[in-house]
């Protein structure tokens, strides 16, 4: 079941910086939006916010409010752990479990909570995971050997197969292309599509062209100043965005005019 | 030379070609002789160690009768000595390894900053305690202590073997000898054990949060398998200290001769160790006993070699998995 995101007047923290401040947006369920905006304006920070990563890192801290689907994440007897489950994430760079198989490594969220899977169920996972993430006829020959022994960009689909092998609600992307040849790109893209029916996804880019081709949301986050904290400038269905923005500095942003 | 043909200069035919090479900086020629010279200084200490104990102590291997302490030979007197030794270092690791990887776990992992800070601080400290000062607080505090619970062991749990007693009030036991040698040990295994879990990526730890794991899961998908190598170097590492530790033993265990070999903890009749045993011994000792003794240190010598390299077969093995 996908679900849709409220996020008001979020202010995000680490420590007594603030790197994030008043985010107000609705994103949609079954449909992608795509964050954009220079480096260091806090869209890792608030992607990372939306399903509790962001208070990994100590003294970080968030105020205001994320609901799903009107469950509010913060909520004090929230349990992070159970967020994770419901809202999956694929990093930057990949980061299969080095001493794990590509087996274990697709089912790694599966036998969390100590789990235990029949092997014809766990069969079925791993191979439905596998085909979701595109990834299945490259491997399924060698699925006993070590996750990394695969190329980086095979090794990212393996990330993104792991994540939805739990089935979750949400799928949070950061830069998930940005280590990847074109030919690969053009695969996590085509994933990232056919997932669109089952999965609500928001995905953090640098390239205009994949937040143009995915997306159906767009959200351009810029910092006011040095030093200053980064902001939500603009959010609009991504066709706007890109033809005909309401705000000129995501106008500037995008045709490469910008600072 | 080849026929293939390059842009690159190449020496005139005949000549070897010549390696291109840095010029020398005194710098580097100073630290070079000075780091070679320590090189050397320590293999000949190691080959004079080494050189000492087999010459020494050859004389011993054919030794009987009084020099070795009443046993048939020295292979039955180094083996009842060995057996104490294995039993402490033993009993020491089952204790010490996993409060110290559980010790480690929360300054890493656990315990807020604050807290973590003085923690690895305390548990450092207690690495520097002199092993005399671990002796006398053995005798004096530990062991009266752990007296009480031998008795209250034997009265309950006396049909186990390891309790059937009679107890030792005093304490002096080779089960008291092994939780000492446990404290010595746990700074050696959380030092080490804590730098490594502290090094763990933050990618992989991250990966497993992210999935939605605890953080004990985290730690056993991301923190336990980055850090499988370097726990078993550091409980090798411990196990050489309580191998070889001298002096805490021979203050705390009550032990003669080559010892009791026995599996009965808690009595006055012990097992005792090749360390104590030589430190006990050897100022009376004259003449074969004096061999005797050495090729004892020898034997001691021999284990803690085969200790570390198994050590090192275990890594290298783990590591080869990893790579494969
Ligand atoms: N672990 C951290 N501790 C303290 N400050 C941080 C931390 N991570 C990020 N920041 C700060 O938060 C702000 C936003 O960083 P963030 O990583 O979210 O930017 P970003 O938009 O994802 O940038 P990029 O496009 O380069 O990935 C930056 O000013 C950064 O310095
Ligand atoms: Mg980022």
């Amino acid at each position: 079941m996908a679900k849709s995101i409220d996020v008001s007047d979020l202010d995000i923290y680490y420590g007594d910086f603030l790197a994030v401040q008043g985010v107000n947006m609705t994103i949609r369920a079954r449909a992608v939006t795509a964050f954009i905006g220079p480096s260091g304006c806090g869209k890792s920070t608030f992607l990372r916010s939306l399903n509790r990563m962001h208070e990994v890192i100590p003294g970080a801290r968030v105020e205001g409010k994320v609901l799903v689907d009107g469950q509010s994440l913060y909520e004090p007897g929230v349990d992070p752990v159970a967020v994770r489950r419901q809202i999956g994430m694929v990093f930057q760079r990949p980061n299969p479990f080095p001493t794990m198989s590509i087996y274990d490594n697709v089912l790694a969220g599966n036998r969390l909570n100590s789990k235990k899977l029949k092997k014809s169920a766990a069969d079925d996972i791993v191979e439905k995971s596998l085909k979701g993430a595109n990834l299945w006829n490259e491997v399924k020959d060698r699925l006993g050997k070590p996750g990394m022994g695969l190329s980086g960009g095979q090794q990212q689909r393996l990330c993104i197969a792991r994540a939805i092998a739990v089935e979750p609600q949400v799928l949070l992307m950061d830069e998930p292309c940005s280590a990847l040849d074109p030919i690969s790109t053009a695969a996590i893209e085509d994933l990232i599509h056919d997932l669109k029916s089952q999965y609500t996804i928001v995905i953090v880019t640098h390239n205009m062209q994949q937040a143009a081709r995915v997306s159906d949301d767009t959200g351009f986050f810029n910092l006011k100043g040095a030093g200053q904290p980064g902001h939500l400038v603009e959010f609009n269905p991504t066709e706007k965005v890109f033809a005909n923005p309401d705000n000129d500095s995501t106008e500037a942003y995008i045709s490469g005019r910008f600072g | 030379m080849s026929s293939t043909d390059t842009a690159k200069p190449r020496p005139p035919k005949g000549e070897p070609p010549v390696k291109r090479r840095s010029p020398e900086r005194p710098g580097d020629k100073i630290f070079k002789g000075l780091s070679f010279g320590a090189a050397m200084i320590i293999l000949v200490a190691l080959a004079g160690v080494a050189i000492f104990l087999t010459v020494e102590g050859i004389p011993g291997l054919g030794a009987s009768g009084g020099a070795v302490a009443g046993e048939a030979n020295f292979l039955v007197y180094a083996g009842r000595l060995v057996y104490g030794t294995l039993l402490a270092a033993v009993i020491a690791l089952i204790v010490a390894t996993p409060l110290s990887i559980g010790m480690a776990l929360v300054i890493s992992h656990y315990a807020p900053r604050r807290l973590a800070t003085p923690l690895g601080y305390m548990i450092d400290l207690l690495a520097a305690v002199p092993s005399v000062v671990y002796g006398l607080w053995g005798i004096l505090f530990f062991g009266r202590f752990m007296g009480d619970i031998y008795v209250w062991l034997e009265a309950n749990l006396g049909f186990i073997p390891l309790f059937s007693g009679p107890a030792a009030t005093g304490g002096r036991t080779i089960l008291t000898a092994g939780l000492v040698l446990a404290l010595m040990v746990i700074p050696i295994i959380t030092a080490i054990c804590r730098e490594i879990f502290a090094q763990t990526p933050t990618l992989h730890q991250e990966a497993a949060l992210a999935l939605g794991a605890t953080r004990w899961e985290m730690i056993r998908y991301a923190v336990f398998p980055y850090a499988k190598s370097g726990m078993v170097s550091a409980t090798m590492l411990g196990l050489g200290r309580a191998l070889g530790e001298t002096m805490a033993v021979a203050m705390v265990l009550s032990a003669s001769g080559t010892g009791v070999m026995t599996l009965n903890l808690i009595t006055t009749q012990n097992p005792n160790t090749i360390a104590a045993n030589i430190a006990r011994s050897f100022p009376e000792a004259t003449g074969l006993s004096v061999n005797v003794l050495i090729a004892s240190g020898l034997v001691l010598f021999l284990i803690t070699f085969a200790v570390n390299f198994a050590a090192r077969a275990i890594v290298a093995r783990s590591g080869k998995r990893l790579n494969a």
